[in-house]
């Protein structure tokens, strides 16, 4: 009932009576339409394989291989930048620990040489001081010894004084004698 | 013959499928094989849009693409996995094959969703001959490649041997069934979107329930949006499986 | 009352096989809520099952599509 009717004047009708239209069927089974769509169908599918096989698809794979090729370069660059990079930073680390190790020897040498030096000094200081310890114990003994001469000469003459002012005869010997005894004790 | 039904009760009018009519560009005249049609408009609109995405969009061959370049080589590696991982890896040489149809099938869905647009893949013509092409395809490929041991596909022999000519049966009519259940899930789903909307349209005349048409509408042209993808990317996914299941017969 | 009983009888039929959409709708949600269930389960392996996901549902669709393109003819072709 569909088929044969169909077309322009359904075409034309569907304007103004479309309920009459599309009384007369589904437009999907009017087969007079077919050829006409299968035709243009096959010209379109044909036209975008062309385009799609000859054009789109070469083009975008060679596209993507080069972004492929252009990141793999990329990261392998930024991989070499990073070993230099830790090279760098492990050279500045050796340098650093040579460093402190020249900067911790010259420490120790220095302390070494001022100890030394403050030692001999020290024994200089030492010396010197015991030696004017020395001497001033010996000026000390002197002054002592002859302090000790100094009163037993005192001390005779004033037990001779003492004697001869009590009215007696003073014995030098016997004076010298005691005087001495007296010392001692 | 249902005529008079579509004027009783409301006095609504619908037609949901004058939307789908053939009619000549230019001029009035029989429709033979040559004529330009507006079928032919929008295939030859589906064609233009997949050169500017693809020529177009790509013509800078950037390394940092631009928006339309992304797009395509979006499209491009998509289907290129998708060839890849359902059909394996010797179908790639299919991959040109593949993509056409999908571009063709996803362009005209998303094109017939136009306002005042022709839907060409609402066409059990067109949809068919797509179907076609891919079973012929299919059933060539699969006994050049396998020669007789394609035939093991309906042969299960991983089935007590009882069940196999019963199954041989099953699997042969299940494997002609295909081109035809390829065709009309794409062409239905595409025809019953459209003629829905327009169904809802046709209420909209009713100044009282035009809110709910519009917003009915609206509603279903957002799922048609997500049909038309989804229908494309079934189409071309079952195009990959029928091509997995030439390339490798073996169940 | 106009029209005759091979009119009615059309009517009855493409509200009948309408129903059939109904159910396509129940297989449909069947098959998207057994992959949420399962992909849930094990977040890991749902990427995977993507592609088998519109499978199933492209079948279980294309035989709704099937009763309503029944009910297309029945009401416009027959």
């Amino acid at each position: 009932m569909a088929s044969g009717t169909t077309t322009v004047e359904h075409a034309a009708d569907a304007a103004t009576h479309g309920a009459e239209a599309s009384g007369a069927g589904m437009p999907q089974l009017d087969f007079a339409t077919f050829p006409n769509q299968i035709f243009w169908l096959l010209v379109t599918l044909v036209v975008i394989y062309f385009v799609l096989s000859r054009i789109a698809i070469p083009r975008i794979s060679a596209v993507l291989a080069e972004r492929a090729g252009t990141i793999t370069n990329d990261i392998a660059a930024a991989e070499e930048l990073k070993h230099k990079a830790q090279a760098a930073e492990a050279a500045y680390e050796k340098a650093l620990v040579d460093a402190r190790a020249e900067a911790s020897r010259i420490v120790a040498e220095a302390k070494a040489e001022i100890q030394a030096e403050l030692d001999i000094k020290l024994q200089k200081a030492d010396a010197a001081i015991s030696a004017k310890t020395a001497e001033s114990e010996k000026a000390i003994a002197e002054i002592r010894a002859g302090a000790v001469k100094s009163v037993t000469a005192v001390a005779k003459d004033a037990a001779k004084e003492i004697v001869s002012a009590l009215g007696g005869k003073a014995d030098a010997k016997a004076v010298t004698a005691a005087v001495s005894a007296r010392m001692k004790g | 013959m249902a005529t008079e039904a579509h004027e009783e009760g409301t006095g609504l009018v619908f037609h949901p499928l004058d939307q789908f009519i053939v009619k000549p560009l230019f001029g009035e005249g029989p429709i033979h094989w040559y004529t330009i049609t507006n079928a032919t408009l929008w295939m030859a609109l589906s064609v233009v849009a997949i050169i500017a995405l693809f020529v177009l969009g790509s013509r800078g061959r950037a390394i940092v693409p631009t928006r339309t370049q992304s797009i395509g080589e979006l499209i491009y590696g998509f289907t290129y996995k998708m060839v890849e991982d359902v059909a394996g890896k010797d179908a790639i040489k299919f991959f040109p094959y593949v993509l056409t149809l999908f571009m063709f099938v996803l362009f005209s869905n998303y094109l017939g969703l136009l306002p005042m647009s022709f839907a060409t893949t609402s066409h059990i013509a067109v949809t068919a001959v797509l179907a076609m092409a891919v079973f012929l395809t299919v059933t060539i490929v699969g006994f050049v490649k396998n020669g007789t041991k394609f035939l093991g596909l309906f042969w299960v022999s991983s089935a007590p041997l009882a069940l196999r000519p019963i199954l041989a049966v099953i699997e042969l009519i299940s494997y002609f069934v295909r081109p035809v259940s390829h065709s009309i899930r794409l062409g239905g789903n595409i025809m019953a979107g459209h003629a829905v909307m327009k169904v809802f349209a046709g209420f909209a005349a009713v100044a009282v329930i035009s809110p709910v048409s519009v917003g009915a509408i609206s509603a279903i042209y957002g799922l048609e949006m997500l049909v038309a993808g989804v229908q494309a990317y079934v189409f071309t996914i079952l195009t990959c499986v029928y091509l997995k299941d030439a390339l490798h017969p073996g169940h | 009352m106009e029209g005759d009983i091979a009119q009615l009888g059309q009517f009855i039929g493409a509200g009948l096989a309408g129903i059939g959409s109904g159910a396509a709708a129940i297989g449909v949600g069947h098959v998207a809520g057994n992959y949420l269930a399962g992909a849930l389960r094990n977040p890991s392996a749902a990427a995977s099952q993507t592609a088998t996901l519109f499978i199933g549902i492209a079948f279980a669709e294309a035989l709704g599509i099937f009763s309503f393109l029944v009910a297309l003819l029945l009401m416009f072709a027959v």
